[in-house]
């Protein structure tokens, strides 16, 4: 039983992280019809960020995460937008996602290139404590990573239910032409999405780094997973890329202690095959219909 | 197009010219290709190994070279894959090396060395999987202990030492963990220490929390990690992060500069034993850090003093035998005895068998305060 309270809970943390860059990957979409196959490259490299900020800079580890969250929103956010998302998106979808697999390999080897091809340790936020609930030894670092990676997604929730922008975003991600009849900014509304996937997978990065170590292939499992979470949660819906990426992150540590180590990383695709099947629009996404 | 003789000629000429200043300029030279993991799950190991290679002939050079000719090394990346590294060995092949360097992973060079054995070519490798050296290829040579010889010694370690009567394994599924793993149980059923889970990881795995419940759950009374560096040392993380209490034992990788470095605190208490390392307390192999340290700006692990050795073995054997002779070396290397006083660059007194394995003094050691502390010296196996 407490073997199971602590892989329920190790479970969660992961899935937490799952489910921050999953989101990240369904906002684009709603948005601006942006599949980002980089999305585990973006999480890999705001470490990076931060790293070299500390190594070449100079600056404290706080500073550095500053320095890193801005260079994040920067890179991953604005210049994504204008430099790749825009000149491609007028092309079709299919350009774009090609040019977004062309992104993540530029990514990881310029990383391996410019920085390093070894695993570098990261500091983490918290310390290496245990505590122990119902006799289980559950670390505190898991219950730091699920409490902020909930605190984010809810600040997002609120932000987008209770706050002009975030309802402004909303429409605009329903109905572009209709938000921009109706004056909204929709270029804008565009941008602060990007600029929310930049910050998440930035937070992402952070916490996952200390456990993963910084490596520049960190983004291929993360990228995969979070896509898949996306895909099984539903694409639609932010409470479906929640709910797979929670889903996933549990699963997958239950697989790899009661079933078999060798194939835990078959456990997420065929979730994703038995959804495409019984359950095209995922556990909590909603059916869409297109006339044709 | 009018045909001109005067240039037909003048081109025939150069091309005389350059391809002899070419040849004159490859005998001077000796080609020594390293082909080593630089990227993927061996960085690490790689990385330290290319760095003291790099030492290594530089510093040979500085003198003159091997038998007045400057050593040429080329560095190419295997990218931990054994495919890849076979294709790298076959292009190292194609430029008519004298010797090949590396790789390290054990998956690695059982594809490739077959390529050098039939060249004829002598491959000095870092790997240490057992049956490397049992497949009858007179051409290989380790620069470290096969897991026959260094298992035994991890074994009476855990049973003298340590005392456990049950021993929790975890090891990484490839050619070097599946090999460790193999000859570790043997030992243990020898010595009638029971293995109560036996965990297999994967290489390049990020998570362990799994695993870790496993090991926890077994309740040994102490757990064999033999896994590569990064991995080696998220599980240490895992391990400090779920309150794991009984000692974390390894054989040389677990107690390894840079997996110390990766797992910070969570380190501290492991214990096992080293074949070699950057820290043990002999007066070549602290120098030879210094030197590292002041070149490269980092410290070494074992993969580097292999490296380095490895080149001043091959220093020391052709000039014993006087000339650039492939077959030669490879013969004169067996059976051989090399000691510092005889190549400095040795570090410690070597030998190598009929077989290409080797033989020298080993550490016992634990991770104090974050540095790896040499608490026993173990004797040569042999004579």
């Amino acid at each position: 039983m407490t073997d199971l309270v602590q892989l329920l809970v190790a479970g969660l943390a992961t899935g937490a992280i799952y489910a921050l860059v999953a989101v990240g990957f369904t906002l684009l979409w709603q948005t601006s019809q942006t599949i980002n196959f980089a999305q585990g490259e973006f999480v890999m490299v705001p470490a990076f960020f931060v790293l070299a900020a500390m190594k070449f800079g100079g600056a404290s580890f706080p500073v550095a995460l500053l320095l890193g969250l801005i260079a994040s929103l920067l890179v991953l956010g604005v210049l994504f937008k204008k430099l790749l998302v825009d000149p491609m998106i007028r092309h079709g979808v299919l350009p774009l996602v090609i040019s977004t697999i062309a992104l993540a390999l530029f990514l990881k080897e310029g990383v391996k290139e410019f920085y390093a091809a070894d695993a570098q340790p990261f500091p983490a936020l918290w310390a290496t404590t245990n505590i122990t609930v119902v006799g289980a030894v559950i670390a505190l670092q898991n219950l730091v990573i699920i409490g902020v990676a909930i605190a984010a997604i809810a600040a997002l929730q609120w932000f987008l239910a209770a706050t002009r922008t975030g309802r402004s975003m909303q429409a605009t991600a329903q109905n572009p032409l209709l938000a921009r009849i109706l004056g909204i900014r929709v270029e804008r509304m565009i941008l602060y999405t990007f600029l929310i996937n930049a910050g998440l997978v930035a937070l992402a990065s952070v916490l996952i780094s200390p456990i993963y170590l910084a490596k520049f292939s960190n983004g291929e499992t993360l990228g995969l997973v979070a896509f898949i979470a996306a895909i099984v949660g539903g694409f639609n819906q932010v409470r479906g890329a929640i709910a797979g990426g929670l889903l996933l992150g549990v699963l997958d540590n239950l697989v790899a202690a009661y079933v078999s180590t060798q194939y835990r990383g078959a456990i997420p695709l065929f979730l994703l095959i038995a959804v495409i099947l019984f359950r095209p629009q995922g556990l909590l996404g909603r059916a869409e219909e297109r006339s044709v | 197009m009018k045909f001109h003789i005067g240039t037909a000629a003048v081109s025939v000429l150069a091309s005389a010219v350059w391809l002899g200043a070419a040849s004159a300029q490859a005998q001077q030279t000796v080609n020594m290709p390293d082909v080593v993991e630089l990227s993927g799950p061996g960085a690490v190991s790689g990385t330290n190994w290319r760095d003291g290679v790099t030492l290594a002939v530089d510093e040979l050079n500085a003198k003159g070279g091997i038998l007045g000719r400057k050593i040429v090394t080329t560095h190419s990346d295997t990218q931990s894959n054994p495919g890849i590294s076979r294709a790298q060995v076959q292009k190292a092949l194609d430029g008519d090396p004298y010797v090949i360097l590396g790789p390290i992973f054990s998956g690695s060079v059982k594809v490739n060395m077959v390529l050098a054995q039939q060249a004829e070519v002598p491959q000095f490798t870092g790997a240490e999987a057992a049956d490397i050296t049992q497949a009858g290829n007179p051409y290989i040579f380790r620069t470290s202990f096969g897991q026959q010889a260094s298992m035994p010694k991890i074994a009476n370690y855990i049973r003298d030492g340590v005392k456990a009567k049950s021993v929790a394994l975890v090891w990484v599924n490839n050619d070097f963990g599946k090999g460790g793993r193999d000859n570790f149980a043997r030992e243990m059923a020898a010595r009638g220490i029971k293995v109560t889970v036996d965990i297999s990881t994967e290489s390049g795995q990020v998570d362990f929390a799994a695993d870790v419940v496993k090991v926890k759950s077994a309740n040994a009374d102490a757990v064999f990690v033999y896994t590569n560096e990064e991995e080696s040392a998220r599980f240490l993380r895992e391990a400090r992060k779920q309150g794991i209490r009984v000692p974390l034992i390894g054989e040389t990788t677990l107690l390894n500069q840079k997996v110390i470095e990766l797992a910070g605190d969570a380190a501290n208490g492991v214990r096992g034993h080293v074949g070699l390392s950057a820290d043990v307390p002999v007066a070549a192999i602290q120098a030879f850090k210094d030197k590292f340290i002041k070149r490269f700006n980092y410290s070494p692990d074992h993969n580097a003093i292999k490296g380095y050795t490895a080149v001043h073995a091959i220093r020391y054997v052709t000039e014993k035998i006087g000339k650039f002779d492939r077959k030669l070396l490879a013969k004169t290397l067996h059976g051989l005895t090399i000691t510092p006083q005889m190549e400095p660059g040795i570090l410690i007194e070597t030998t190598w068998d009929d077989k290409g394995d080797i033989d020298r003094i080993s550490f016992l050691a634990e991770v104090v305060d974050g540095k790896q502390r040499i608490t026993q010296t173990l004797p040569k196996l042999g004579k």
